[in-house]
Parts: C-alpha cells; structure tokens; sequence
C-alpha cells in the first residue's frame, strides 16, 4: 500500500469538469417560460440566478422568490481522469476480504462472490422505481417470496420483513416487534429486556431506542449464561431475553432448553442476534431452540460484501405468533436494501441445500484449528470446542506487549487485524473468526505470524509498541481527533 | 457431495485440520450443541445451482419486470448514474473493506467518507456532518430522536405533513416506542406559534411531497423562541440550487442521498445523510470521520468522538446505529466530485425546465387543473379532472410510469434531465387520448 495525500477538494481548478449533460430537452421558446436555462455554453453564475433568469411568467410566479440558494456551493472542479485516479489511488490504501483474511470476530468476513454483484447490477433491477405498480415488479415481489421462504428453511422461523437495512436495525425492528406481540395482549408492564453481559453493545442500544430498560444478566466463569442468576430477574415486567447463540465467546449456550422454558413461562419472548449465525448455517435453527423472534446479518451470513461499513441488510424473522404483527414496525423508506437481498438469494441459490450442510461446520473448524494451534502462545480462558470463533486474552508471555500491539503487528503481515477489546469479559480480548472460506494454507500463514509476533514480544516489545511500521500511515493521535475534532475540509 | 467453489478445503486438508483439533469429525465440532437441536432434515432449498444456472434464474426474474420510463419521485430520483460511479465503487479495495476500524489500512474508505461529510455541509451550510445513516427516512426519526435528546425534560417533535409519507410512517415508528409525541399537521408555523407545552423539535421538507419548494421564512427564529430544534428534510441534489437548511436557520439537516446518482433499484440501497450546527456535534448519532496526523507528522483519517457510540456506550449511546451506508457515500461523494458546482447548476437547470414544459403542457390538454402556486424544481403536482386509472394504465402501457396519485387525489410527475422533449411529447399525447 502507498501512502497518498491528496483530498478531492485539493486537486479542483475553476473551469475544469466531469460531467456530462445532455443540451436543454425544451428551449424555453418552447416552453414559453424563460427558466434558468444553460442553452449557452458560458459558464453559470455561482448562485442560483434569481430575478434575472426568473422573469415573471405562466409558469414561473414566484420568479424573484427567496426559495433559492444564495451561498456559492464549493464543490471541487476536477476533470473526469482526476476523479478515477483520486479515487483508485484512495482505493490502494486500504485493506478488503479480496486483499487479504479478516480474522475478525463477530464480523464474519467471508468471501464476496463476483456473481452476486453482476445479478445486484442487472438493469431489470437496478431501474425498478420502488412506487411501480406491482403488476410491473412481478420478478423483484418473487425474489421476496423466494428469499422469505429460504430464510425460512435455513432458520426455522416463519416470515420474514426485509425492512432493516443494517443488523443493529433488525435488533431494533425486533425489539418493537416484542413490544408489539406484549402491547396486543394488553400486557403493558413488559418494559425490560434481559441482555447477557456478552452480548454486542448493539444489543443494549437497541433496547434503548425501542424504549426498553435493560437488565443485565451475568456470564458464569466457564462464559456461558448464568440461569441461576437469571431466574430471579424472570418476572411480569420483563419483555424478553436477547441472546446471541453461540455467544460472543464463541461458546454454544448449551442450557437455551432451559432458559428458553424460564423466559416463556415468565411470559417473555427470546430474540436470537444473528450476528453468529454462521457456524449454526446448515446444522441448527434458532427457530427449533426456541427462538420467537430474530435478525439476520446477509451482509456476515449469507456473503454481501460489506462495503467499508455498509450497506448491509438485517431482516427480521419470526415464528407463529409474532407473525400478525411483522408488517407494523415501519423502519425504513421503501423495501429494505433490495440490492443486497439479490446478493444474498444468489449465495443461497449458490449453497443449495446440498452445499450449506457444510458451511457452518467448515468455519467452526477454522476457528477450532486457529485455536488449538496458537493456545501454547496466547492466553485461552476458555478452553473447551468453540464454535464459528474464540477468545484469546492476550500474549502468555506479554512483556507488556498489548493486544493492541499485537493486531497492529497483524497489519504489517499483510492481514487484517482481528476483533480486540471484545467481549469486554477479558481486558485484553482478541475475538478471532476464521469463516469457512479460508484455506488451510490462509490459516497456517495466519498461525505462523502469531507466533511470529509472540517471538518479537520476548525480543523487542519496543517495535511492537510502534507496530505498525509497513503501512501507508503509523498510529493516529486519536486524542487530537477526538479533542480539536475536525470533520470537514 | 463434489467439491464448491467457495469452500476451498479438501478432504484432506479437513483430515489434518481435525486431527489438530483432536476430534474424528466434523459433527464432533457440535458436542456440546444438544441432539435435539442439530437438525437432521433436508433443508427446504432448491438443489445447489451452478453460476450459469444462477445467473440464468436471475435474468428470468429480471425480465417479469417492466422497464419504464420514470416519471415519478416521491422520494426517489431517477437520474443519469455516471459511469465512474460504479466503475469506482466495485473497486474490491472499496467493496469487500470492512467498516475502518483500523484505521492504518483503511485510509482508503475514512477518506471518502471525510469527503463525504465536507460535501454535505457544503450542500446544507450546516458545520459538521455524520458519515452517513440507513435512509433519508431513518435519518429523519433520528433527527427526531436527537431533538428529544438535545432539549431538556421536552418530548413533542412538530412533523410537517407534507414530507413524504414513508418519511412520516418511519419517524412515526421511532416515536411510538420511544415515547415521543408527534404531532403531524400541514399548519406547522402556526402550530408551533400556539405553544405546545413541550416542544423539543419541529422537521419540514425543504421541497415538499407536492414538489413545491417551501418557505421556511421567520419559521426557525418561532422554533427557538420554543427553545425547540428545527430540522429540515432536503433532496441533495435540490440544495445545489434551493435555499440551504443553514440559510433558513436549521439547527439539523436531513435526507436521502439517492438523488447524488444512486440507482432507484426498487428503494434501496441509498443513504440517508445528517448533518447539523457545531453546538450538537456531540448528539449526532453514528459515525464521525475526523482528520488528525499519525506519529510522523503525516495526515491522516481516523474514527472519532467514538465516545457517543453503542460499542462503547452501550444503551448510553446517542443511537444503536452502528454500520452506516458507506459504499453509497461513495456514490454520491464521486457523483459530486464529477458534477462539480457547474454540473449541479446545469442538472437542476435542466430538470426546471423539462418540469415545466411538461407541467404547462399538461395544463394545456385541459385534463388537469392547477393546485398549487409555488416554485417547483423537477417534481408537481396536478388535480387530475380525467379518469386516474385509465390514464395511469395508458400510460403504463406505452411504457412510462407516471402520474402516480398522492393520498389527497393529485397525480404527481417528476422529470430529470434524463428525460427527453419526445417522451414528454408522448406523455401528452397519451393524456389528451384518455377519456
């Protein structure tokens, strides 16, 4: 990666351009009204002409109205070659799956297949105006069919909404959905919601926009929940329980039998965070442990890229009885992220139903392999089978090298850094997920670096402070961003 | 079962990665999973595609669609995509990056999105922006909510009935179950000017759902005599030529991005955009790109004033927003890049005046009567004083989707600098033919 400067506004010049505009449809002559029009090739003035070019007329009333623009708009004047080259050259400083393995937990970076970006971009989608007559849109309502049924089977749950756009947003589409299910029954006191102390911040946050109070319910030490501690929190002023199955540690929550019985009986619904759906993909359903109401990430499961943070997609599944209310919570504009559902059907379509029976299975044994294979080198609190992911809690031997430096050392190496300081159980937590797209090879390579750094911890922890030392920029001072915060150019 | 492309273990590449693990298989790894929940069925899932077969059931389903020429908005634009827009963003570098949390090989994306945010109080006047929300819709229920969060003890936010409907039903959703009170009219200053007791906000359309540009004259100035917030909703595209959020006295900007050449592509994906006066910076919700320099003096990007956010303040945080909509940041950060100050001009110049041939043309046939008197840009709005339905499918029929019928009975049209004299011309003729 090369290091470049520049920023878009930098390379402008008065006079240069990258547009490309067809000459004026209707020549005011025509029109008869004399609007604002650019028949002329010189160059507009910076503001939007009012009077002058707003004469009174049929059509233009309010020609000297005050609705318009008086500030110059300062956007850059580059030719079309400076932006291709401003932005591959941006492109050339960072770090995608395409480049390298992300060992990051929780995340699950998969591999992005080139197939789903050329069925997103086919015309007959991409030109469907989302207020078209349903007679006009026949394929696209047959892909929500086709991808709710898919889910479906794959889940174990019912229906699906598509509406979320991202999963903290299917969290909280779910949590409304919970509070829905309660406020039909009359059964209005159910105003707490139960997160485990692993769970993604999303979890709690969440809760708090849908209104809901959180209680948080402990982890024993083996990571797992503790159902001693939950069932004196189980009460009728308690909505549900959100877990994340297997949890954050990577562990399968064996007792979700139980706990599933307690929070029912309770009169609660559980939701499944499906951030680490992947290792339960072709071999569990949420919907058979119980689960009432959950979200998928298509953007970590089912293989959308994730596009430097987004867009991504979090639909919503439920079972039978949350269904009556799916279509209530309106959380987005028109029907979700459709370009991203295409992606995710033809992954599904790809996997078939022959194919998917080994997909989780593949990625728990990456992160089992990782695991085993760099336990005589790193902290390993919990030692039993994971499932898609595990936690490290820093170097055995750390001679104050940190976790922190240990993952910016990764980047030297060529890959990308995995989830550090979560879940926040451990103070030096690496959250490693292979996915099942890596070869062994990928992983070996990966090993060896660890051990790698784990060598250059004992012999010069100093380098590893300032790590890392091969890309375009070192450390940030974050503090300086964070106190003279500057956010524009 | 045959090898698959995306799996790239072989069988012995397995053998040796469980003997490490010190299991005899693969269904070992799930132990500790209680039998009863491994599932032993076949999966109801069509039997595994190949790419060709994929690709094939795809373009199937692409053709059950009609395509039309687009002469309605409503919240989505169909304007002209350069092609270095997707030629840009399909870039791997940019497409398959995760979100920049590390920030010394992720300079790439924290950049575009410094852009980004530049570009957006460029075209709001507003002094900082975030690095983008789900939709112009979420963007404005978080509004919503940031108003209620920036004013004390107060929980009634003022909602303009004329924004867009989908606009309204999500800050509705928001509300509900946060607990806020909204009150949705079409007399907003006067409402605001009767004192509701505890007004945190009030959100009007910069162009309403009619397409007429609004004044928002005095209106801020009533609003923080309130001590409330004013947010404005804006098409982007429009604030090139149409009076600023700043220069109306917002304190919040908000709206869709989709008009800065993303693809209407059924409604998403696009985003949503907030940007806001420095006093609330510390509100904002979601992600902030700030500039700073690493240990050797170089500029850099970095994530910042993460304090604000779920991952570190768990339910504290202003938001549960935690992905943004980043790739289509870049779509419109390069769209404006290309577009420029002139480019932007021109455009909104060349849909004021297709409007408004279409508009007088359509006054003309006789079929359709005046409603409203203010300025429009590219969208209207006419009383249709002719059959709706036949002449919706007249037109559906000669391949245009127009004239679509807001909750009042108006049709509205929408014309972009995509479209030409001849299909207007067509558009016309079709009217004057319908009974």
């Amino acid at each position: 990666m090369k290091y470049y400067d520049k920023l878009i506004f930098e390379l402008s010049k008065p006079g240069r351009t990258g547009y490309s505009l067809p000459a004026a449809a209707c020549p005011s002559e025509t029109s008869g009204c004399a609007g604002p029009l650019p028949s002329d090739d010189g160059p507009l003035p910076l503001t939007m002409p009012r009077v002058a070019r707003f004469p009174k007329g049929s059509c233009c009333q309010a020609a000297d109205s005050i609705v318009w623009r008086e500030a110059t708009l300062d956007l850059p004047e580059v030719s079309e070659v400076d932006v291709v080259r401003h932005y591959t050259n941006l492109s050339q400083m960072n770090f995608g799956v395409d480049t390298g393995f992300y060992p990051l937990g929780s995340c699950t970076m998969k591999y992005n297949p080139k197939i789903n970006e050329e069925i997103a971009n086919m015309p007959g989608f991409t030109g469907l105006h989302p207020l078209q007559p349903e007679a006009t849109v026949k394929g696209a309502l047959e892909i929500y069919a086709g991808l709710d049924k898919a889910l479906a089977a794959i889940t174990g749950m019912k229906h699906f909404t598509f509406l979320p756009c991202a999963g903290a947003h299917g969290e909280l589409t779910g949590l409304m959905l919970m509070r829905e299910y309660h406020m039909s029954r009359g059964d209005l006191a159910r105003t707490k919601v139960i997160v485990p102390d692993s769970a993604h911040g999303t979890n709690p946050a969440s809760a708090a926009v849908c209104g809901l109070e959180i209680v948080v319910v402990k982890s024993k030490a083996d990571g797992l929940v503790d159902v001693e501690a939950l069932k004196p929190l189980l009460g009728p002023d308690i909505a549900g329980i959100m877990m994340t199955n297997p949890n954050t540690l990577g562990l399968f929550e064996r007792d979700i039998k139980e706990i599933a019985k307690l929070v029912h009986d309770c009169g609660g619904l559980l939701y499944y965070d499906g951030a680490n759906m992947n290792p339960l993909l072709g071999m569990v359903r949420p919907g058979d442990m119980g689960f009432d109401i959950m979200h998928l990430n298509l953007h970590k499961t089912f293989s959308t890229p994730h596009g430097g943070g987004g867009p991504g997609s979090g639909p919503v599944g439920v079972s039978d009885k949350v269904v009556p209310f799916l279509h209530i919570p309106h959380v987005s504009g028109f029907h979700g992220n459709f370009g991203i559902m295409l992606r995710a059907y033809a992954y599904i379509l790809m996997l078939g139903r022959e194919h998917i029976k080994l997909a989780g299975k593949l990625a728990t044994l990456g992160a089992n392999y990782i695991k085993e294979s760099l336990k005589d080198c790193y902290k390993l609190p919990i030692p039993t089978v994971c499932k898609h992911e595990f936690v490290f809690d820093g170097l055995l031997e750390d001679n104050g090298v940190s976790t922190l430096d240990v993952a910016k050392r990764l980047l030297d190496y060529g890959f990308h850094a995995p989830t550090i300081y979560f879940p926040l159980l451990f103070h030096q937590a690496i959250m490693i997920e292979p996915t099942e797209t890596e070869s062994l090879e990928t992983l070996d390579a990966f090993i060896a670096v660890m051990r790698k750094i784990a060598e250059e911890a004992k012999a010069d922890p100093e380098m590893l402070h300032g790590a890392p030392h091969n890309t375009p920029i070192g450390r940030p001072d974050e503090t300086t961003a964070a106190r003279q915060p500057v956010l524009k150019a | 079962m045959g090898a698959f492309s995306y799996f790239p273990q072989t069988e012995e590449d397995i053998r040796v990665m469980l003997e490490r693990v010190g299991v005899s298989s693969l269904d070992d790894l799930y132990a500790d999973v209680p039998a009863e929940y491994i599932y032993k069925g076949e999966y109801d899932l069509p039997s595994a595609m190949s790419e060709q077969q994929v690709r094939d059931f795809f373009e199937g389903l692409a053709a059950k669609n009609s395509r039309l020429k687009v002469f309605v908005g409503q919240g989505a634009y169909d304007h002209y995509v350069p092609s270095v827009i997707p030629y840009i963003t399909s870039r791997s570098e940019f497409l398959t990056a995760y979100t920049p949390y590390q920030c010394e090989i992720s300079q790439g994306t924290l950049r575009y999105i410094f852009e980004w945010q530049s570009m957006i109080c460029r075209l709001t006047g507003l002094d900082c922006a975030n690095a983008s929300m789900y939709d112009g819709p979420t963007a404005a229920a978080e509004a919503v909510r940031m108003c209620v969060a920036s004013t004390k003890k107060r929980n009634s936010v003022i909602v303009s009935a004329r924004l867009l409907p989908h606009v309204i039903d999500t800050i509705r959703t928001y509300a509900k179950y946060a607990g806020i009170n909204i009150v949705v009219t079409d007399k907003v200053a006067e409402e605001v000017a009767e004192g509701v007791l505890d007004l945190a906000g009030v959100i009007v359309p910069s162009i309403n759902r009619f397409g007429i540009i609004e004044s928002h004259l005095g209106l801020a100035d009533l609003v923080h005599k309130m001590g409330a917030l004013l947010v404005e909703y804006c098409d982007p595209s429009a604030l090139a030529v149409v009076k600023t959020p700043a220069e109306w006295g917002a304190d919040i900007a908000v709206g869709d991005g989709q008009s800065l050449g993303i693809p209407l592509c059924f409604g998403g994906p696009y985003v949503g955009f907030m940007a806001c006066t420095e006093a609330l910076m510390r509100k904002l919700p979601g992600r902030l790109v700030g500039q700073t320099t690493d240990a050797s003096g170089k500029r850099c990007y970095v994530l910042t004033l993460q304090a604000r956010e779920q991952h570190i303040r768990r339910e504290k945080a202003t938001s549960n927003i935690c992905s943004n909509e980043s790739l289509m940041a870049l779509w419109c950060t390069v769209y404006l890049s290309l577009m420029g100050p002139e480019g932007m001009r021109k455009l909104n110049a060349l849909c004021y005046e297709g409007s408004h041939y279409l508009h007088d043309a359509l006054l003309a046939t006789g079929k359709f009567a005046r409603v409203f008197d203010g300025e429009f840009l590219k969208e209207f709005c006419l009383k249709p004083l002719c059959d709706v339905e036949k002449l919706q499918q007249a037109l559906l029929d000669a391949g245009f989707f127009a004239a679509l019928q807001t909750e009042e009975g108006y049709v509205t049209f929408c014309v972009t600098e995509k479209h030409t004299r001849e299909e207007m011309d067509r558009i016309v003729e079709i009217v004057k033919s319908v009974k």
